[in-house]
């Protein structure tokens, strides 16, 4: 059972950071987003892992529906074929800035002592979100609302954007 | 070697980096847009890590994610409007060509 976790974890963590680099190392943008589409779907296999089961349902639905499709269509609308997605002029501060930014934050998880409890969390977790979200007293309801609010707000913005003259 | 917090951690913080280098480096505004999901898919692998190894009990991590993911929709959709609007009326997505508010 761990052998098995730990052999899903370092097969799903290659796979993650292999398509992530392809996404931004790669000239052809819509193979970009093809691997982007890999990437969402392998993390969803990291939350299986974690045993957040609804996440897992939601990241398939949201990032690899909804915004993977997003996304080829607003490539297909823009392509520029000849150009392809060259790197810009700031492509060694961007590597110098992301690696100095990955060093600190590696030795700030190794270094931390972190508060593990051994406790297993409640499967299924479905309905234990939605208590936590809708409780009377510590919910989030407020902000459930503001969130619609905001979803709607940028639906028909987006409308009004692209809309043609 | 059982899998902790410290990989999923450093798991998502390698993530982070791979979005922060192709936000700056990259030139196409679709591109960018792309590396900025995978910095939040970064953060919410962080998220729903600490909930499962720190507090298991409490579902709040995974509140989080989930709202993060509700802003993640609303920016890409009102992100990809504003690139297909700049296409139409200056037939680029080049962000170094996209300069009519730079100082």
């Amino acid at each position: 059972m761990e052998m098995g976790i730990a052999i899903a974890f370092w097969v799903l963590a290659a796979v993650i950071i292999g398509a992530a680099l392809a996404v931004v190392l790669g000239r052809n943008i819509f193979r970009a987003a093809l691997f982007l589409v890999l990437c969402f779907f392998t993390i969803a296999g990291i939350f299986v892992i974690l045993s957040a089961d609804f996440l897992a349902g939601v990241q398939v639905l949201i990032y690899v529906g909804a915004i993977g499709v997003l996304i080829i269509f607003a490539i297909m609308l823009t392509r520029e074929t000849q150009r392809g997605s060259p790197s810009g002029r700031l492509r060694l501060p961007a590597l110098i800035a992301g690696l100095l930014f990955l060093a600190t934050m590696v030795f700030v998880i190794v270094s931390t002592d972190w508060q593990i409890v051994a406790e297993i969390p409640t499967e299924p977790t479905t309905s234990g979100i939605a208590q936590a979200l809708f409780s009377k007293e510590e919910g989030f309801v407020l902000p459930f609302e503001i969130a619609a609010a905001l979803l709607l707000a940028a639906i028909i913005g987006a409308i009004v954007l692209v809309r043609e003259k | 070697m059982a899998i902790a917090l410290e990989h999923f951690l450093i798991l998502s913080a390698i993530l982070f980096s791979i979005g922060l280098y192709g936000v700056l480096a990259k030139r196409n505004a679709v591109a960018i847009l792309m590396s900025i999901e995978l910095m939040l898919n970064a953060v919410n692998i962080a998220l729903v890590a600490f909930w499962r190894y720190v507090a298991p009990t409490l579902l709040t991590g995974q509140v989080f994610v989930i709202f993060i993911m509700v802003v993640a929709a609303a920016e890409v959709a009102v992100g990809l409007a504003i690139i297909i609007a700049i296409y139409r009326s200056r037939e680029t997505v080049d962000a170094e060509q996209i300069d009519l508010m730079k100082w």
